[in-house]
């Protein structure tokens, strides 16, 4: 697998995406915006300290947001450790939120591909929707990018009618054309969903990714009409940046996208917020932060 | 799942409410008078313009006409001001008034942005980050130069010329009124300045700056009125420099009326620019170049990229895209914060955009037009391509000054270059390539004052801007920009 042909211009990438981010989202559009992101929210929880009773306190959070507030769409996915998956499908049992587990050694990726694909199949057997692995870094930067392709499509195989995300950990690439690149390879390689970011490595999700990557998806789907779907994860707990990631997303891929079995966020921290932001556009006021649990 | 025929549907069950920025501290005046000699004061005969707004084209305010008698009151105020406080005044005294006008500017910037977007008809988002601001660093700018003027001409002595005539255009009303007036005022002239008929809010908001910054008397004085009026300037004895921007046509009118008068003069004309694509640029950021380079300002920008050229290996993707983007311009209330395209600034304007697009139709150029939902009053323009048309076409030798994009096709690094000099114009260009050696054979070999590689429209008080060919004469910005407003003398002793 070679190199991408198509090439990223850094500061125009950072001009556009300013341009984007100078919209203005008022009044039903911002409604609409908020609702909208609240449903293509995957609720996460990735600690080394992650409890069953965690999980479970973070499923019943996915279900009901905000109890006083009715009318409010449910999370897309629970994203956990795979150890974790059991515990949250019988949470989430009879409910629409889908389980996601991290896997192929996440967050580094530094085993033996025998072993990623042992973790996949158990975690699928487990019962989780969606399977979030890892690109091997170091062989991307160091050019093996035939191992990278051959890694993502063993994973998919393993995966069997699991969704794949591909996280390419963008915070390690360094650069937009290595982003463009590993989006490719990824979609190439059968990926379902790229990701921009395990949340562990700073910089996580930024606009000028995401937006290279949306228009790596665009140019894919273009050409073979497979429509990839894009999880930008890490730094995004405010809703004023889940509306930009909106807008980004209806002007390079529009309405197909517009939904979260294309489109998801990585976070923690947002669903409060948008939240907030909710309960504030219908009333008029900001509540207090108590008001909102903290699941 | 493969889908087959992929498209992208870009118009989006989401939309954006409006999202109208606030007028309600701004106050436009029931009419507005000329400044001469630092005071308002109504023209001789009493007559006014109506000014429209081109969005709604109602009547906004009405603004005094200046006649003979009143361009006569200017001059010799100018004159006085000249022989008087300023030329003996020390120089580092004019560079403070020029950073007290920049920091009003900076203070009164909002109010200034929606005077020029519901005068002119520019969407708020560019009155507000870019004409503003960018109006204000030009003072800003050349404020520092105004004591240095002997440092920035080592070992020759620079002198003030006299009173001088500035005669600007309606596409960046204030911005074109900075350019002016700041490098005229730090090199120790006075003016007469004249705004274009269409737009002299905002430089009449300039005066009432300026008086209240306390810069004498004559220094600056602002007459409003048509090209009559320009005409009488230009020919009025008393002015020792003239300095215009605008359509070539008036320019050369001008060269002929000065030829033989001993008066200085600057030009700043039309532009029929070449913006090459080549298949190895960064094909995304190089759309959204285009898109700055054609639909900025409604394409009323004389430096605008009108003419596309594209390697033809990429001519396709890069077609498809554009056409893409195009779905995503927003066109409507220039006031709108979500507006990317306002209104075209007037009628006649709009009629002779209309009347291109019609040429380049009848001479079988391939149309294009964004499907934009265009407001029911107001003067408008959907942005358009064509494609299908060559150097023979009306529509790509001549300016058209609106959202219309004139797109060709190129084989080869010196073909293209040949095409892009095949103008009698040579004010911009811009080139997209990931290699640099390109962008040096390129950037040299066209023969244009200004030339952008991998971007479009940069524009900053350091870097001087002006045409070869029919594009003009003479530069404005940076330290060139002092020269056409200063005789350099060398004294020997």
């Amino acid at each position: 697998m070679a190199l991408s042909e198509t090439r990223i211009d850094q500061i125009g990438v950072q001009e556009r995406v300013a341009r984007l981010q100078s919209r203005s989202i008022k009044n039903d559009s911002k409604i609409e915006a908020l609702t909208l992101a609240l449903s293509m929210i995957d609720l996460t929880t990735l600690e080394g300290s992650d409890s069953p009773n965690k999980v479970r306190q973070l499923c019943y959070k996915a279900t009901h947001l905000h109890e006083n507030f009715p009318g409010l769409p449910h999370v897309a996915a629970i994203c956990v450790y795979a150890p974790m998956i059991g515990t949250a499908k019988k949470a989430l049992q009879g409910s629409e939120v889908k389980v996601a587990a991290v896997a192929t050694a996440f967050p580094s990726g530094m085993t033996s591909l025998k072993t990623k694909l042992d973790e996949v199949k158990i975690a699928v057997q487990d019962g989780a929707d969606e399977i979030d692995m890892v690109i091997s870094r170091g062989r991307f930067l160091s050019g093996d990018y035939d191992y990278v392709a051959e890694e993502i499509n063993k994973v998919k195989e393993a995966c069997g009618s699991a969704h794949l995300k591909v996280i390419l950990e963008t915070g390690e690439l360094v650069t937009l054309d290595n982003v463009r690149a590993a989006s490719e390879i990824a979609m190439t390689a059968g990926a379902d969903f790229i990701k921009t970011s395990t949340g562990k490595i700073q910089p996580a999700a930024t606009p000028e990714v995401t937006l290279v990557m949306m228009q790596a998806i665009r140019d894919f789907y273009l050409k073979h009409g497979k429509q990839v779907g894009l999880k930008p994860a890490g730094g995004i707990s405010k809703s004023k940046q889940a509306i930009q990631y909106l807008v980004m997303l209806r002007e390079t891929l529009g309405q197909d996208w517009l939904k979260p079995d294309l489109f998801r966020f990585g976070a923690s921290s947002l669903a409060n917020d948008i939240l907030m932001q909710i309960v504030k556009q219908n009333t008029g006021i900001y509540q207090s932060t108590a008001y909102f649990s903290i699941d | 799942m493969t889908i087959e025929n992929p498209s992208l549907n870009l118009q989006a069950d989401w939309s954006y409410d409006p999202a109208p920025q606030s007028i309600e501290h701004v106050t436009i005046k029931d009419s507005y008078e000329l400044f001469i000699d630092g005071k308002f004061t109504s023209s001789k005969d009493g007559s006014y313009r109506d000014n429209i707004n081109p969005a709604t084209e109602k009547t906004l305010t009405k603004v005094a006409e200046a006649g003979a008698e009143d361009v006569e009151r200017a001059v010799e105020a100018a004159r006085q001001a000249y022989e008087g406080p300023w030329s003996k005044m020390p120089a580092a005294e004019r560079g403070k008034f020029l950073f007290r006008i920049a920091r009003m500017i900076q203070e009164r910037s909002r109010e200034l942005a929606i005077i020029e977007s519901m005068d002119g008809g520019k969407p708020i988002r560019e009155s507000r980050d870019i004409d503003i601001p960018l109006a204000a660093a030009h003072f800003f700018y050349y404020a520092g130069w105004s004591d240095k003027l002997d440092y920035a001409f080592p070992g020759r002595q620079a002198q003030s010329i006299g009173v001088a005539a500035q005669i600007i255009p309606w596409n960046f009303p204030l911005l074109m009124a900075a350019w002016k007036l700041a490098p005229a005022l730090a090199a120790g002239n006075t003016l007469v300045l004249k705004p274009a008929e269409t737009t002299p809010l905002t430089a009449l908001i300039l005066a009432d700056i300026l008086r209240e910054a306390g810069l004498p008397p004559g220094v600056v004085n602002i007459v409003t009125g048509d090209g009559e009026l320009g005409r009488q300037l230009v020919r009025h004895p008393g002015v020792d420099k003239i300095a215009f921007t605008g359509s070539t046509v008036v320019g050369k009118e001008i060269m002929r009326a000065l030829a033989g008068k001993g008066k200085r003069f600057t030009l700043e004309l039309g532009g029929k620019a070449a913006n090459i694509i080549f298949a190895d640029a960064a094909i995304d950021q190089a759309i959204e170049g285009i898109v700055n380079s054609i639909f900025f300002n409604q394409g009323h920008v004389c430096c605008a990229g009108s003419r596309l050229f594209v390697e033809e290996s990429v001519a396709q993707e890069v077609t498809q895209k554009l056409r893409e983007r195009m779905e995503t311009l927003i066109v409507g209330d220039p006031l709108d914060k979500n507006t990317d395209i306002g209104a075209i600034n007037s009628i006649d304007q709009l009629k002779r955009i209309q009347a291109y697009v019609e040429i380049g139709k009848q001479e079988g150029g391939e149309l294009y037009q964004s499907n934009c939902i265009l407001p029911d009053t107001g003067y408008w323009h959907a942005p358009t391509l064509f494609t299908n048309v060559s150097q023979s076409h009306r529509i790509v030798q001549e300016e058209i000054f609106g959202p219309v994009l004139a797109v060709q096709t190129f084989r080869t690094v010196d073909e293209v270059i040949d095409k892009a000099n095949n103008t009698p114009y040579g004010l911009s260009g811009g080139v997209w390539t990931d290699k640099g050696a390109k962008i040096f054979k390129v950037t040299r070999n066209i023969r244009a004052g200004v030339i952008w590689a991998n971007t479009f429209n940069k524009f900053d008080p350091v870097s001087p801007f002006g045409g070869y060919k029919e594009s003009g004469m003479g530069r404005e910005g940076g330290v060139e920009g002092l020269l056409p407003y200063l005789n350099l003398k060398t004294n020997t002793q």
